[in-house]
Order: structure tokens, then C-alpha cells, then sequence
């Protein structure tokens, strides 16, 4: 290992950098190119069991096809404006879908964390609805609103609303008393309080929310679209099992894995913009 | 002494948890005590003797259960501009920088935009923190966000400043720099204090009188005059016959506090 019998700070010691590094150290830092290296090695690694398991015939393209048959696949919808179809229909559900659950999360959260009153009243009720998967509510809000964009919308709701509430005021909650009693002593009412400390502490934390709740969003999205529907990503792939077309299968998955880290990823940069001031300690450098 | 009195606490109890179920706990128990304008008193005694509850009391943060606390003559019932408050954990805002915490302070006060910035800059500037302006509180060590939450309790000119053991999260070269610092920047503008600590140094050091207070319940237990020479210095001051007098005085009687059923560590 790495440590140094020289405890005085003579010239012969070597220097810090030279040290030869163990790459398990316990929580250690390691340089960031091991860390990137290693991440894109394994998808890589990952891709090449892939192409061996399917080229050298190892598995009937039925099940699995080869990569480049996917590939083909996405040419094809490109060309042909499937997926560019798809696409916009899924993320314009989502957005709305999200958004329409957020604009009422985020007061009723913003308002549980702050006042006991809103906690009791509305906790309860939503630790009971929280717990019916939202996905049993398909055949109800296909009774209630047919297959089309408003259903969506409805399964979006349910499955994203009652998590984001909770989370929202969990938020809200961390932000510590003493910063609220101080900002008392400067005068301020309990209006400026809450819009001056309280919203901007916790600002952060529910950024934090709004991504990780997009993230579930676009599982609730694909499972009513497999269900029922007539465009978007979920139905394609649903379509595309009934004629076997495997590839088709596999693309939409990954354009959904794409979509999503994609999101995950803005939200992440913009995270970094609106608080430069948040001091992460898993911030590798 | 001929001075006004600035605060007036007189039978002052808290209880807490006296609810139908709730074991009742005296944390305070008829506190009467007085600070003079421009007047320096400690508050000290063994941990969770409810010095600290004493102190929210003042500050309008916690409600008395029974008595009366007066500052200026006026019975306080909340929180409010005329005390300002530093407090022994960190309250900086961490999305505004140093410069921006300070300037925070002032929203309630009428002042044009260059009054506030002069302000703001005399005041960090008597911390030492010019050329940390920008900088925000997660970027700076613990003695300077204390310096900051200082001048930001100082700089709306409050009549009564309250501090809670504002330096017993710092290390102890740290905390001798502190109290260095707010020993100077007091014996300039002589700001009314009302300072609670458990270390009995740091109170004869700061203090004009201080009051010492009973393990819970806490009452008061004695009252000692420091009738030490200002401007005073750490160095000098430590080491005067007068200084090691009330020393050994006041830990004889923090002492006879723990020495019971139940000792309590610290300090």
C-alpha cells in the first residue's frame, strides 16, 4: 500500500504524486479518467457480448437480434418519420403529464412542509392512495378518458403526483429552523420568510425531485402506452411484439433509456447553474 | 449605576411539555435578572441549565410560560429588529454570499441602496473579511462565517444583541481569535449584550457582570461584578490577580452545580 514511514518533511521524501496509488482505496479519489474509462469500458464490454452472442449464431435473432439489425431498424424509422412520431407524442405526454402534476405538488408540498395543518390534513389521504400502483388504475382512466392523450395524462398524475407531494415537503423540511428563526430577528413576517429563506434553502432539494420524479414518470408513460394506444414509444413496441420484430423491441427500448438519461442530464446541468453555491462532496475533480 | 435599563426579565418561567400527557420538565424557573444600556452580561452555567431557552425567550423565539420580559420598557411578545441574534450553529443563507447574508439583514430597514452598502462594508470590514465578499458561506472556515453571522447581527443596529455560545462550535485557537475580535469591536460601539456560554474565561473576559445559573431547574445563583479595567486583552487580562480571582470563584460555584445526583460533563 501507499503509506509513507517518513513522518518529517525532508527533502528525500518523495513527492505526494509520484506515490504509487491503490485504485481500491476506501472512498478514495481516483483520477477521472479511470473513472470515465472505466464506465464507458463496460458498456463497451457489454456491447461486445452482444455482437459475439448474436453473430456467431449463439441465439436465434428471434429472441436476440444483432446489433446491427437494431441499427437498421432505427435508420429505417428515421427515414420513414416513425420515430420522430413516436418521440414527440411520448415527451408531449410527459411534459404535460409531469407538468400538470407538479404545478399541484409543489404548493401542496411547499404548503405540508411549512404548516402542520396542511400536513394533517392532507397526509393521510395521500399515504393511502400512494400505496394503489398507478398502474391498476389503467382500465378505470381508459373507462374514464378512452385511449388518448388525457388518459396519459391521468396514469401520469396518479403515479407521479402522491411520491412528488411527499417529497416536495420532505424538502421543504430539511431546511433548518435555526435559518427561519434568524431571518425573525431581522423583522422579517412570516410571508417574507417563507418566500425569502424557506423556498429558496429548499429550492435545491426539490430540483433534485422534479428530476428523479421525470425519471419514474417516463416508467408510468410506456406502461399506459403498452396498454393502450395508437402513436408513441410504449405502442410501438407493444405493436412490434405481436410481430415478433424484435429489433423494433429493443430500439424503443433504448430510445427510451437515451430520452431519459437525457432529461436526467439537463436536469443535472441546470441543477449546477441555478446553485452554484450547493457544495457537493461527491463532486469528483 | 445611572444608566438606563435596556432589558427587564422579572419572574420568568418555562416549562415545557405541561400538556394533558406530557411529563413536565421546569427548564427555567422565576428568572429575574436586568442588563443596563451598553452594558456586557454573561449568562453562564452547566449545559441544559436552560440558559440557551433564556436567551430564545429574549429573542421572541420561544414563549415564556410565566412573567415578563421588558426591553427599552416594552414588553416583548415576538421576535423582532430591535434584538439581533447570533447563534451557536451556523445561520448563514448558504445561496447568498457574505456580502449578500449581510446586506440580508437590512431588508426591513429604511435605507437608500449606498446607505446599505456603507454599512455592509464597515461592518465586514470590522470582522476583517474584506475581500471575502463574494465569496459564499460554504467556502469559508468556521471562524469566518461566525465573523460573518456577527456583522450581520450588528449591522442593522439592533438594542440588544443577543449571543448563544456563538463560538462553541469553533476550535480553541480559533475561539481566542473571536473573542479577541468581538472583545475590540465591542469596546467601540459598547452595543448592549446579553452573551450565554458555558466557559467561564471567555465570560470574565467579555463581560461587565455576569450571572450564573443552577443546573435544571435553572435558577439563578449568584451575581459577580468583573470590575476588570478596559480596554481589556486577552493576554494581559488572563493573567491579571483579579482575573484568576473570579476564575476560581466562578468555577466553585459551576462546580457545586454538578457535584449531585446526576454530574454533568462539558464545559
Amino acid at each position: 500500500m501507499t503509506s509513507s514511514t517518513v513522518e518529517n518533511g525532508e527533502a528525500t521524501v518523495p513527492l505526494d504524486a509520484d506515490r504509487p496509488r491503490a485504485l481500491l482505496e476506501i472512498r478514495g479519489a481516483i483520477p477521472a479518467r479511470y473513472y470515465w474509462g472505466a464506465g464507458l469500458g463496460f458498456i463497451g464490454l457489454f456491447l461486445l457480448g452482444w455482437v459475439l452472442l448474436t453473430e456467431l449464431g449463439l441465439v436465434s435473432p428471434i429472441f436476440l437480434p444483432p446489433p446491427a439489425a437494431v441499427l437498421q431498424e432505427l435508420v429505417r424509422q428515421v427515414q420513414e418519420g416513425i420515430l420522430w412520431q413516436d418521440v414527440s407524442a411520448s415527451v408531449y405526454r410527459i411534459t404535460v403529464g409531469w407538468l400538470i402534476s407538479t404545478a399541484v405538488a409543489l404548493p401542496i408540498g411547499i404548503l405540508m412542509g411549512n404548516f402542520r395543518l396542511f400536513e394533517g390534513l392532507f397526509e393521510p389521504f395521500i399515504d393511502l392512495v400512494r400505496y394503489m400502483p398507478a398502474v391498476a388504475f389503467i382500465p378505470l382512466t381508459i373507462l374514464w378518458a378512452g385511449v388518448g392523450d388525457t388518459q396519459k395524462f391521468i396514469i401520469l398524475f396518479i403515479g407521479t403526483f402522491f411520491q412528488e407531494v411527499l417529497m416536495i415537503m420532505d424538502n421543504v423540511k430539511t431546511v433548518r429552523y435555526e435559518l427561519i428563526q434568524v431571518s425573525y430577528t431581522f423583522g422579517l413576517n412570516r410571508r417574507e420568510v417563507l418566500f425569502h429563506v424557506v423556498l429558496p434553502a429548499a429550492m435545491p432539494g426539490i430540483w433534485d425531485t422534479f428530476r428523479i420524479t421525470l425519471g419514474w414518470a417516463w416508467t408510468y408513460l410506456v406502461v399506459a402506452e403498452l396498454v393502450a394506444a395508437n402513436v408513441g414509444l410504449g405502442y410501438r413496441i407493444m405493436r412490434a411484439q405481436r410481430f415478433l420484430e424484435t429489433e423494433t423491441i429493443i430500439l424503443g427500448i433504448l430510445v427510451i433509456g437515451v430520452l431519459g438519461l437525457m432529461t436526467d442530464y439537463s436536469f443535472k446541468l441546470t441543477y449546477r447553474w441555478l446553485f452554484p453555491w450547493v457544495v457537493r462532496e461527491s463532486q469528483g475533480e | 449605576m445611572g444608566r438606563p435599563i435596556k432589558l427587564l426579565a422579572q419572574h420568568v418561567w418555562k416549562v415545557f411539555g405541561s400538556g394533558p400527557r406530557g411529563q413536565a420538565v421546569v427548564a427555567v424557573e422565576d428568572l429575574s435578572l436586568h442588563i443596563h444600556a451598553n452594558e456586557f452580561v454573561s449568562l453562564i452555567g452547566p449545559s441544559g441549565c436552560g440558559k440557551s431557552t433564556f436567551l430564545r425567550m429574549v429573542a421572541g423565539l420561544e414563549r415564556l410560560t410565566r412573567g415578563e420580559i421588558q426591553v427599552d420598557g416594552r414588553r416583548i411578545t415576538g421576535p423582532g429588529a430591535d434584538r439581533g441574534m447570533v447563534f451557536q450553529s451556523y445561520t448563514l443563507f448558504p445561496w447568498l454570499t457574505v456580502r449578500e447574508n449581510v446586506r440580508f439583514a437590512l431588508k426591513k430597514q429604511d435605507l437608500s441602496r449606498q446607505a446599505q452598502e456603507e454599512a455592509v462594508s464597515h461592518f465586514l470590514h470590522q470582522v476583517g473579511l474584506q475581500g471575502f465578499e463574494d465569496a459564499y458561506p460554504a467556502q469559508l472556515s468556521g471562524g469566518m462565517r461566525q465573523r460573518v453571522a456577527i456583522a450581520r447581527a450588528l449591522v442593522y443596529r439592533p438594542q440588544l444583541l443577543l449571543m448563544d455560545e456563538p463560538f462553541g462550535a469553533l476550535d480553541a485557537q480559533t475561539r481566542l481569535l473571536m473573542q479577541e475580535l468581538l472583545l475590540r469591536i465591542w469596546e467601540e460601539d459598547r452595543t448592549t449584550v446579553l452573551f450565554v456560554t458555558h466557559d467561564v474565561e471567555e465570560a470574565i473576559l467579555l463581560s461587565d457582570r455576569i450571572y450564573v445559573m443552577t443546573a435544571r431547574p435553572g435558577r439563578l445563583k449568584a451575581e459577580v461584578a468583573v470590575e476588570l479595567p478596559r480596554p481589556r486583552s486577552l493576554l494581559e487580562t488572563e493573567s491579571s490577580p483579579r482575573f484568576v480571582e473570579l476564575r476560581r470563584h466562578l468555577l466553585a460555584l459551576i462546580r457545586e452545580e454538578r457535584i449531585g445526583p446526576n454530574p454533568v460533563g462539558g464545559a
